[in-house]
């Protein structure tokens, strides 16, 4: 009996497909586009400017304010530009272009492989190589993780968990990261646990990944407090409240944090970057992302460097297939269709997926036929046909009354409704929409 | 009659001799007192409770009239000039002269002269398409066709057009209430002055990119030349933002503009058509 | 490749499930009550069912295209449903004039003038019975009884239900224990040899097609369980205070259209409760009204009017018993 979070939940097929291909390195590209918001918080501020010649790994924006991220350089060779490039919304966000001119790296970065496990930094100067070195969380949602590792003052800490779920149809570089970098994930972890001043950590991992979850239960026995549980497989248990709920019990309050019950959740994709940027004092210029779908040819795991475009990337796994009528950055769940692949790779960019033509359009909408299985669905507890309805006729305070606010846009609803009723992109709407409300009310 | 029948003409006679009695003593006793004349100025209000005049319905702005002391900054876009002169009638006011309005479509971008780069397959509604992406066009700015708009219009002045893939504005029909300008996400429909034979100069862009940019997104774009700025004899005409923009109010409807637009993103509307055309640029009529 | 791609929102993935897909499942649970309806009562039963559907569909169909002037959706099965329904709900030798006006009712009153499927608050087929027992007393109370599938449509032998057997009885002053006799055994009412509505008399079948519904995901246990549950109770605690004048909980559970309300009837998606809670509330309220309509009420039966009584309830149901938000504590931000 595998541990699971008890409301709600959907089995959509997961088409692991890329789960037994090893990572491979994909050469540099000859132009990268480095966005300046890649994370959640103010965008950087550019320090290099156009015709600066730049090295890997160097810094060429600074975090602005406290919730931000630095960015460095992912190849070396010249700035060639620096203005607003359409990024995967088709909106124009600031970028610094760089002309690649080989790999030349800063001098301060150890490029060796060898697994470095012992931990000689303090507390503090881990959460500042952590901030100096550009990382965000890896699981999609790019918060700054300097942040995350610090537990402020009146908040307590006992426990971190670690995201080994990938959840997500389809996405499968979590997976190739714990099988292939167990040791190097493991050693991440410890670090992370040293910063937050906890003695234990668990890492879940759905069950339909036996192979990562035998090797880093194994490895797991040279490092001390880590446990690996196995996950029931159900979306969304990749979310950190659910997450935190069937791995402890301990159930995140509406409007709060997970630090509320004591607990910090990082993807280990992030906890392998901790391990770089610690040991090795590498910044995040690099990650795995997945392409596949049903119709690429040669699906798999790339480790790009941020800023490579999209459509490298596409064929790199053997083009982009005729049939294809959806490209999907990240995975199909909660990821973003692309209106053009023309877009860079983002600290954000767990993975792409090509859907052929006849699985790329929604079906045609019916009327609600108030048969309750969107709400049975919902991992919150919240009832989505309610919210959806709500936001369509404007009734938003209505709306914050039934805590619109609670839901994680997982889009389990959406999936599940047979009537195909576009639910969540009313959520959104009425999500923003209130908490644009809220904000309003209490600065007034 | 048997006694029956009398006993149940007594009774249901008492009942109701009562129940008129109590709510006589209620109706006295909750009785709200108000200004006779909210009711007066309400019946010579439209009764169209479309919030045009910035209220929440018509019996809302009657007692804002009768409250205050000028009808400055107060009109029924709906009835008009007529409306407000009947209500001044009644409040003993001066009636403001307010300039009658139209909504007014200020973007071009059908599929033939933007051309379309991807499709959009969620929901029907403009603000959800906008917080999404910058739209099934290379121009971010322009009109998603979802129709928030038309549906937002009370007085059933407007429609999508299926070939231009754009809201149309039956100018018989609008009162210029305003609901589709705040419906609108991207500030697209704007309330211009109503000229006579509903005649319209007006820049059919918002795109604020720089020219080139623009004129690749879409054909008739305002590429921020500034030509009509320079031409206007009646300096109505700004340019802000790579983005020009006719003052309704300054414009003597002369169309130099329109001659010399390059890419042809001024629109005249409802005019007698020109006998010859200047080669090289496009004059566009929107009906 | 130079198709341009579709953009929309996430999710990217829909399920299989689709509203047409659940109505056919439906369908499919029926068939059984409809072959053992077809076992017992003759060509009356495939004749009245068919005009019943062909009269729901064509119904929706004319008034949505030449009255709404909007797109036709007969084919998302709903009418097709009702109209098996309505049928299940009527005497196999009803004429067919009375089954067209009741498919006109049930569609046109119960269902568009609400707004079409999904907006009704009454069950339309229940609507569209009751409005037929009150029009047409004689002809929808002549149920015909038992006689073999080779029975032609005009050829039915009517008789009296053991639902009304007992009331009946009761009434005249006799004691159950005596007019148990008179009734078929509580075996032969399982397998659905009695009087009654085409798609009552078999409880076997019934209980089948419920089954693969739950199996299928079209509906949950919830609601009939509540509903057979506290029915049971209730008869159950009559039946035991005097075993003489209330008939025992299993036959009641047997008899009249309980099987087919619990199961089929109040599990509608778009007239019952959304929430579980709700579900069960919904339930328990039908059974005892039933009971109270069977046991003290002028009708011997009273399972469509208990679902139309609970139906009105459900929006205040809906409005009121909400699931568990996770993390339920509000915290103050």
């Amino acid at each position: 009996m595998f541990k699971t979070f008890p409301k709600g939940g959907i089995h959509p097929p997961e088409n692991k497909i890329t789960a037994d291909k090893s990572v491979i390195v994909l050469p540099l590209p000859s132009t990268v586009t480095v966005p300046l918001n890649q994370h959640i918080g103010a965008p950087a501020t550019p320090v290099v400017e156009k015709g600066s010649a730049v090295k890997t790994g160097q810094l060429i924006a600074q975090a602005k304010g406290f919730v931000s991220a630095n960015i460095h350089s992912p190849v070396s060779g010249k700035v060639s530009k620096i203005e607003p490039v359409a990024d995967s919304t088709g909106y124009k966000q600031m970028s610094i272009i760089i002309d690649a001119e080989g790999d030349e790296w800063v001098e301060t970065t150890d490029r060796s492989a060898t697994l470095v496990k012992e931990i000689t930094m303090t507390r503090e100067q881990i959460v500042e190589r952590c901030r100096d070195c550009g990382l965000v969380g890896l699981g999609g949602a790019t918060f700054p993780t300097h942040i995350k590792m610090t537990v402020p003052s009146g908040k307590k800490c006992d426990m971190l968990i670690i995201n080994g779920v990938e959840c997500e149809p389809y996405l499968t570089s979590d997976h190739r990261l714990m099988i292939e970098k167990g040791p190097e994930v493991l050693t991440g972890v410890t670090i992370i646990m040293k910063a937050l001043g906890v003695t234990q950590a668990v890492i879940g991992i759905e069950a339909n990944k036996p192979d990562a979850i035998s090797t880093l239960a194994g490895l797991s026995k040279e490092f001390a407090g880590i446990s690996v549980v196995a996950l029931k497989v159900k979306y969304p248990q990749g979310g950190e409240k659910q997450l935190i709920k069937a791995c402890t019990g301990r159930e995140v309050p509406s409007g709060g944090l997970p630090l509320d019950v004591g607990v910090v959740v990082q993807n280990v994709g992030t906890a392998f970057a901790v391990y770089e940027a610690v040991q090795k004092n590498k910044p995040l210029i690099e990650r795995v992302v997945t392409v596949t779908g049903k119709s690429v040819s040669r699906p798999g795991n790339f480790l790009v460097r941020i800023g490579t475009p999209v459509t490298t990337l596409i064929e790199a796994a053997g083009g982009i297939p005729d049939d294809t009528g959806k490209v999907v950055n990240g995975g199909p769940m909660m990821g973003k269709a692309l209106a053009l692949t023309d877009v860079p790779v983002t600290k954000g960019t767990s993975g792409i997926i090509l859907f052929p033509e006849p699985e790329s359009r929604r079906e045609e909408m019916m009327p609600c036929i108030r048969c309750g299985k969107c709400s049975s669905a919902c991992a919150m507890g919240l009832e989505p046909w309610l919210l959806s309805v709500l936001s369509e006729r404007a009734m938003f305070e209505k709306a914050e009354t039934e805590k619109i606010t609670d839901c994680m846009e997982c889009g389990a609803c959406a999936y599940t409704c047979p009537a195909k009723r576009p639910l969540l992109d009313y959520i959104r709407l009425g999500k923003t929409t209130v908490i644009k409300m809220v904000r309003e009310r209490i600065t007034k | 009659m048997s006694s029956t029948v009398l006993f149940t003409i007594i009774m249901l006679s008492l009942l109701g001799l009562l129940a008129a009695v109590i709510l006589y003593v209620v109706a006295q006793k909750f009785k709200v007192v108000e200004d006779p004349r909210i009711d007066l100025v309400n019946e010579v209000l439209p009764g169209a409770n479309c919030g045009g005049c910035g209220f929440t319905g018509c019996r809302a702005f009657s007692e804002v009239l009768v409250r205050s002391d000028s009808f400055e900054g107060l009109n029924c876009p709906v009835g008009g000039s007529e409306t407000m002169g009947k209500a001044a009638v009644i409040l003993d006011r001066q009636p403001v002269a307010v300039e009658p309005k139209i909504a007014v479509l200020r973007c071009n971008g059908t599929p033939e002269h933007s051309q379309r780069t991807s499709n959009y397959d969620g929901a029907m509604n403009c603000r959800v398409a906008h917080a999404l992406y910058g739209g099934t066009t290379a121009c971010h700015y322009g009109c998603l066709g979802c129709g928030d708009c038309v549906t937002s219009c009370k007085f059933d002045a407007m429609y999508m057009d299926p070939v231009t893939q754009l809201p149309v504005i039956i100018d018989d029909k609008c009162v210029a209430c305003g609901a589709c300008v705040k419906a609108c996400p991207r500030n697209i429909i704007e309330l211009r002055k109503r000229n006579r034979k509903d005649r319209k100069i007006y820049i059919s862009c918002v795109n604020k990119d720089k020219g080139g940019p623009a004129r690749k997104a879409c054909s008739v774009a305002c590429i921020g030349c500034g030509k009509c700025v320079k031409v206007c004899p009646y300096d109505a005409i700004t340019m802000a933002d790579n983005l020009a923009f006719i003052d309704s109010f300054k414009c003597k409807l002369c169309r130099k503009c329109v001659i010399e637009c390059p890419t042809g993103a001024i629109l005249e509307i409802n005019f007698p058509v020109k006998e010859e055309k200047p080669a090289g640029h496009a004059v566009t009529e929107v009906n | 490749m130079n198709n341009i791609l579709n953009v929309s929102p996430s999710p990217h993935q829909q399920s299989s499930e689709t509203t047409r897909k659940l109505m056919f499942g439906v369908v499919i649970a029926l068939l059984p009550a409809l072959a053992a309806a077809v076992y017992y009562f003759g060509t009356g039963a495939i004749i009245v069912t068919l005009t019943s559907v062909l009269a729901c569909v064509a119904t929706e169909f004319l008034i949505q295209k030449y009255v709404l002037k909007t797109k036709t959706s007969i084919s998302d099965g709903s009418a097709v449903v009702t109209g098996l329904l309505l049928a299940f709900n009527v005497p196999s030798n009803l004429p067919l004039f009375i089954i067209v006006i009741g498919a006109v009712i049930s569609i046109g009153v119960a269902k568009m003038t609400f707004g079409g499927l999904g907006n009704n608050p009454f069950n339309p087929a229940l609507v569209g019975r009751v409005f037929l027992l009150i029009s047409f007393p004689v002809q929808m109370t002549s149920w015909p009884v038992p006689s073999g599938f080779k029975t032609g449509y005009t050829d039915a032998v009517t008789g009296a239900t053991p639902l009304g057997i007992i009331s009946e009885g009761v009434k005249n002053g006799e004691s159950i224990t005596a007019l148990m006799d008179k009734v078929p055994s509580h075996m032969q009412l399982f397998y659905g040899y009695m009087g009654g509505s085409m798609g009552e008399i078999a409880a076997a079948a019934l209980i089948l097609g419920g089954i693969f519904m739950i199996w299928k995901k079209i509906i949950t246990w919830h609601i009939p369980v509540a509903v057979l549950a506290s029915a049971a109770l209730f008869t159950g605690i009559l039946w035991m205070a005097d075993p003489t004048k209330y008939a025992d909980p299993l036959f009641h559970l047997l008899t009249g259209g309980m099987m087919l309300g619990a199961i089929f009837m109040a599990t509608d998606y778009v007239t019952s409760p959304m929430t579980p809670k709700g579900m069960i509330i919904y339930g328990t309220g039908i059974g005892v009204i039933t009971v109270l309509i069977r046991t003290w009420g002028a009708y011997p039966e009273g399972v469509s009017f208990a679902i139309l009584i609970m139906n009105a309830l459900v929006p205040l149901l809906n409005m009121y018993i909400k699931p568990r938000r996770f993390g339920k504590e509000v915290r103050n931000g």
